[in-house]
């Protein structure tokens, strides 16, 4: 059997991803996409598109109906489901297969089963592989190997969880309860299951998963191990391959046991078995049965196209790896690209990507944005993984960081800064990877570039503004950049990076500019300046710096960092109503309603006062959010115009 | 560009060229610390008592209203200089670029004598207000002043008249007056704002009414709130003599510049054509042009060399009445025509300036005057050549010519010849100064000798004898003063000039002052006085 036609049944990187390696082997592909998705890079590797009306996931890339249409629609054969979405659910997989296409994935049955993570761990168990102590409370169902007495700490989860949701850490008998309460709570609003289950927790913990791939009947590989131990709101950013903590004994005890399972149950396609690992021992915790985000560190070690076995096997044609020959070579390490603000919390980050630009490295990337798209609140913020591989972890974490570095990402805050600091961070460096890294290193998190960099790049922020302030002077733009006949003062400008408003001031002189504001005092010469380039010479120091700039906005990029700087308006807004106070009576007249009293907070738009002349009632509203700090008239009062009606002072 | 390009003969190696280097720096550096000290010529107290207000100091009120990293061009900033007013004559006035338009900037300095108006003052507000009539530039006054400076009010009160008629006048002829209030502006004040075409004024701060309270409780007996009687808001919501209200200082100033962008302002005059590209020879070398002594000849071209767009320059009548250097050149782009002296004018100089003046006007081109003149020639054989009509004719054709005229007096600017190259008198759109610049009637060493001859006859023909001793004591204070007289600075305090500038800036300035001259429709000669054959 061969498959003609692909569709690829989610959005962003992986369709992408998948569609190069169905490139490469002649298969077409066919993307979908929502209403918001329209403009997305993704679509440009697919040789066809259909639009799923809507906006959110539920109505589009969740919408069975919808994407077996668009199967029909465009004569597909099989469909990928890519990962999340509809990856590991078993229903779409047997539409899928109703309908009487190919499903790129493992049989229905093993996905359900392997989602019930309960049952999950029984089925490891029975292949003899090592799993946790583990408590199950719910409606009923009873866990592998009752502990009789759990310790603590240990973690609630959601028995049909991932990502994090359901999950909880308890320390203490005292707070199992509420813990489980609550897991149950989001277990159910989630997953619609409210099963929980009690874990021993390991801590400090490793994450370490092997890639197998199945074919199906009896047969199965392993690709060796990837580790993902540092994690986000349990949600993997940093992954590498092979991981720093196995020996060789150890992985191959791992790796085999892994792929004994897959065996064992006659999983087709690709698998990943997770470990929780410490010093000590690993204990199996799920089999995710999907093609995973960190995928590529594991081709990039072993250089074997992931995507293209579960092709293979999807058509039965079976594994045309054999075991004896993967091998790893050399050390990769991805990092997820997230337009998120760490030091916020890891809030997501929205708005326009006015420029995004990949570094010039020997990097890989796997992404799907480009400049000019807007990143929405709708989906994932994931803008894409770079990953780097060299013969060993610290050439390959250096060489990644430095990508980092390079990246142009002009518009939504990103990770970048964190990722190449963990990257940089010696403890990282040393392999001591876990899970908690993040809380126990969170200077991480507000990483920022280097001092003398941020010097170099606001020196050419500064000289590319007035230079093209200079341009634009169509009047005396002949004349030296802020001459003065009588001296008088430096130039001001207030600039926003950050959380940080800097009050600078500047001067410059023939190539020269000196600046104040930003640590000890900026005496930069220009080098050269050819737009978007200005090359600054700054404490015996030259840096090519790029500058680009949107709206109030200006970018700086060298191969050492990005800043982005934000030009606050030396006048500040003011409302013209409530700069007179409050509002006037337009015409003479009478009052005959009086909507507010002292102290009230008013919100644009909100009647205050009502006033009757010749006929006509006049509505007296509020320019903006207010507070009435007086009431200067009475029902039935006389009024001229002009008279102070309310007394309105700003509030924020 | 079809225009030859200027060489140099300049040594910058000689003696010569290094004393006159030396010579120049260090006059400039005398006008560089006077310019030094106006931004705090207030002194600290004033200055401190000021920002505790949450005022901004005029110039930081100027600074924040022009656009930012364009230059400022500050007129007659040494006013009162040699004088017994503060230097700056208490009010600083400009030209800067508001929301990409040049305009006339005037403000009082409250720091000094709390911006009262005294009579150097007044002429130097009076000047500015002449540059915006004449090159048709919009006014922006930042008004806040203790009006006249009483004990200096006969200098100011009759001739302050002008002022306001100026304010009018130049609303009548199309040049928008704006006048942002940001504090006190009473009695004749009052009538900053009342003569303007558009008023803000800062909440809390702007005070502008006819009589104050005092005078109001002498005048008709009532007790009046100062706010009540003529503050910001009950002059923009009551009275309507002002037309925004703004909260602060820095609001005054946005809502400013939003009437400037608003203005929908064009240029009437030409635009530039040439290419502008920088000159070829080096303008740092104009420090070193002029000899040490004065009556050491130099070659103008030398200064044109380094002022002119590629040091491109086409000399008219190379051969002719070669004392002045006539040409056509272009400054930032802008064509224009240059005069220039390079010694004493004769009748065949008059001659040829008078036709250069007219061809100028014939394809209307500004003309850029720069001066290092002596004089006309003198003695029996000029003058029965006719030196006196020569020279009526250049004067003539300088005064009815009415194309931009702006001068640079570089060098010497003795006699008739200041006249003839439209010197100040003459209504040069711009008029800036050298700091090695020396004017007067002639030279002091000339004038002193003269008076002694004169002393000496009219001892003769009274039958005195002469006492030698006095004589030369007087002789050689005479000789002094005049000295003093005919420097740059007391040139320049006395508002003989629009301000003393670095040689080096001398194309800036220029170009500067051609941009601005070109706000006005370009004028050419509607005819002459009658030539004296």
């Amino acid at each position: 059997m061969r498959i003609s036609r692909l569709l690829i049944a989610n959005r962003g990187e992986v369709v992408a991803r998948i569609a190069r390696t169905a490139r490469r082997l002649g298969i077409r592909t066919v993307g979908v996409y929502s209403e918001p998705d329209a403009d997305s890079p993704a679509l440009h590797g697919v040789d066809l598109a259909v639009p799923l009306d809507g906006v959110t996931s539920t109505e589009t890339y969740l919408s069975i109906d919808a994407l077996l249409g668009a199967a029909e629609r465009t004569g597909a054969d099989a469909v990928h489901p890519g990962f999340g979405f509809h990856a590991e659910n078993p229903d779409f997989a047997r539409a899928v297969i109703a309908a009487g296409l190919t499903w790129v994935g493992p049989h229905p049955d093993h996905i359900a089963a392997m989602g019930d993570k309960i049952a999950a761990k029984r089925i490891a168990a029975d292949a003899g592989l090592p799993v946790l102590p583990t408590v199950a409370v719910g409606d009923g169902r009873i866990g592998v190997d009752i502990a009789a007495d759990v310790s603590f700490p240990l973690l609630v989860k959601a028995a049909a969880g991932g990502g994090g949701k359901g999950m909880r850490r308890v320390d203490d008998a005292a707070g199992l309860e509420a813990a489980v309460e609550t897991a149950r709570g989001e277990a159910l609003r989630s997953f619609g299951d409210d099963t929980v289950y009690l874990e021993r927790l390991v801590s400090p913990a490793r994450h370490v998963e092997v890639q197998v791939v199945g074919d199906g009947s009896g047969g199965a590989i392993h690709l060796f191990e990837r580790e993902c131990s540092i994690q986000r709101r349990n949600q993997k950013v940093v992954e590498e391959a092979p991981s720093a903590l196995l020996d060789d004994a150890r992985r191959k005890r791992m790796c085999d046991a892994a792929a004994r399972l897959a065996a064992e149950i006659g999983y087709a396609g690709a698998g990943t078995v997770e470990f929780v690992a410490d010093p000590d021992g690993e204990f199996f915790i799920e089999m995710n049965t999907r093609l995973q985000v960190e995928h590529p560190v594991t081709e990039e070690i072993t250089g074997i196209d992931i995507v293209e076995l579960q092709l293979d096997v999807a058509c039965g044609r079976g594994i045309a790896v054999d075991q004896d020959d993967v091998a790893i070579d050399g050390h990769a390490i991805e990092v997820r690209l997230y337009a998120e603000d760490p030091a916020l919390g890891w809030t997501p980050a929205v708005g326009t990507l006015h420029t995004y630009r990949r570094g010039t490295g020997p990097a890989r990337y796997e992404d799907a944005v480009a400049s000019g798209i807007e990143v929405t609140p709708h989906y994932d913020p994931m803008l894409g993984k770079v990953i780097a591989k060299a013969p060993d972890r610290a050439t390959a974490a250096e060489l990644l960081a430095a990508e980092l570095d390079e990246l142009r990402i002009h518009g939504p805050a990103t990770n970048r800064n964190t990722l190449a600091a963990t990257l940089r961070h010696p403890v990282f460096l040393a392999g001591d990877t876990t899970t908690s890294f993040f809380d126990d290193h969170p200077e991480v998190l507000d990483a920022d570039v280097d001092p003398a960099t941020l010097r170099s790049h606001l020196a050419a922020v500064l000289w590319a503004r007035q230079a093209r302030h200079r341009a634009a002077d169509g009047l005396w733009g002949a004349a030296p950049s802020g001459w003065r006949n009588v001296p008088s003062q430096p130039q001001q400008l207030r600039l926003g990076r950050r959380a940080t408003t800097h009050e600078l001031s500047y001067q410059v002189d023939g190539s020269s500019l000196t600046a104040d504001g930003l640590g000890d005092r900026i005496a930069a010469r220009v080098v050269a300046h050819e737009d978007p380039w200005v090359m600054v010479e700054l404490d015996g120091v030259a840096r090519r710096v790029e500058i680009s700039c949107a709206a109030d906005m200006t970018w700086a990029n060298s191969t050492m960092g990005q800043s982005a700087w934000r030009e606050l308006s030396p006048f500040p807004a003011h409302d013209p109503t409530l700069a007179a106070g409050g509002p006037a009576a337009p015409v003479p007249g009478t009052v005959v309603g009086l909507l507010v009293s002292a102290g009230d907070v008013v919100e644009p738009g909100d009647p205050l006062v009502l006033i009757e002349a010749m006929k006509m009632e006049h509505r007296i509203a509020a320019p903006a959010r207010a507070r009435v700090t007086s009431v200067r008239v009475a029902v039935g009062d006389q009024v001229d115009t002009g008279d102070l009606l309310v007394e309105l002072e700003e509030v924020d | 560009m079809g225009l030859q390009v200027l060489p140099t003969r300049l040594d910058t190696r000689s003696d010569e060229h290094r004393q006159g280097r030396a010579a120049m720096i260090e006059s400039l550096e005398r006008v560089r610390a006077e310019h030094a000290k106006l931004p705090t010529i207030g002194g600290e107290r004033y200055i401190q008592r000021h920002r505790d207000r949450g005022k901004l100091l005029i110039r930081e009120r100027i600074e924040l209203l022009i656009d930012p990293d364009t230059p400022f061009l500050e007129l007659s900033p040494l006013a009162g200089w040699g004088t017994d007013v503060a230097l700056g004559a208490s009010v600083v006035t400009g030209i800067g670029i508001v929301e990409g338009v040049e305009c006339v900037i005037y403000g009082p300095d409250l720091t000094v004598k709390g911006g009262t108006l005294n009579g150097i003052g007044l002429e130097k507000g009076l000047r500015a207000q002449d540059i915006s009539r004449i090159n048709r530039l919009p006014l922006i006054q930042l008004t806040e002043s203790g009006g006249a400076d009483l004990p200096r009010q006969a200098e100011v009160f009759v001739r302050g008249g002008t002022f306001f008629k100026n304010l009018t006048q130049l609303s009548a002829a199309g040049i928008p007056v704006l006048c942002l209030v940001f504090g006190s502006s009473t009695a004749g004040g009052a009538y900053m704002p009342g003569m303007s075409d558009y008023v803000v004024m800062v909440k809390g701060q702007a005070q502008v009414f006819l009589g104050g309270p005092p005078l109001v409780k002498m005048a008709i007996d009532e007790d009046a709130d100062p706010e009540e009687l003529g503050g910001a808001e009950m002059h923009s919501r009551v009275s309507g003599v002002s037309d925004y209200l703004a909260v602060d200082d820095v609001d005054a100033i946005r809502l400013g510049r939003e009437i400037v962008a608003g203005l929908n302002w064009t240029k009437l005059g030409q635009t530039p054509t040439w290419p502008p590209d920088p000159p070829v020879h080096d303008p740092d070398e104009l420090l070193g042009v002029i000899p040490d002594d004065l009556r050491i000849p130099f070659d103008m071209r030398e200064v044109i060399a380094r002022i002119v767009d590629g040091s491109r320059f086409h000399e008219f009548k190379p051969g002719y009445g070669t004392q002045l250097v006539c040409g056509w050149a272009s400054v930032w782009g802008y064509p224009i025509g240059i005069l220039a002296n390079n010694g004493i004018l004769f009748s065949e100089e008059s001659h040829k300036g008078s036709q250069f003046i007219q061809l100028c006007n014939q394809k209307a081109t500004p003309i850029l005057f720069l001066q290092n003149i002596t004089g006309f020639m003198v003695g029996t054989r000029y003058e029965q050549g006719g030196i006196i009509k020569d020279g009526a004719k250049l004067i003539n054709a300088v005064s009815n010519s009415k194309v931009p005229h702006v001068t640079i007096m570089i060098g010497a600017s003795y006699g008739a010849g200041n006249y003839g190259m439209a010197g100040k008198a003459y209504d040069p759109r711009f008029v800036f100064t050298w700091p090695s610049h020396r004017i007067a009637v002639m030279g002091a060493k000339q004038l002193a000798g003269v008076l002694e001859i004169v002393a000496r006859s009219s001892a003769a023909s009274k039958g005195v004898e002469v006492d030698e001793e006095e004589l030369t004591a007087r002789t050689t204070a005479f000789e002094a003063t005049i000295e003093h007289q005919s420097q740059a600075l007391f040139a320049t305090g006395h508002l003989w000039d629009d301000g003393i500038i670095d040689p080096r800036d001398t194309r800036t300035v220029v170009g500067m002052s051609l941009s601005a001259a070109a706000n006005a429709p370009l004028e050419t000669a509607a005819g002459y006085g009658v030539f004296r054959m």
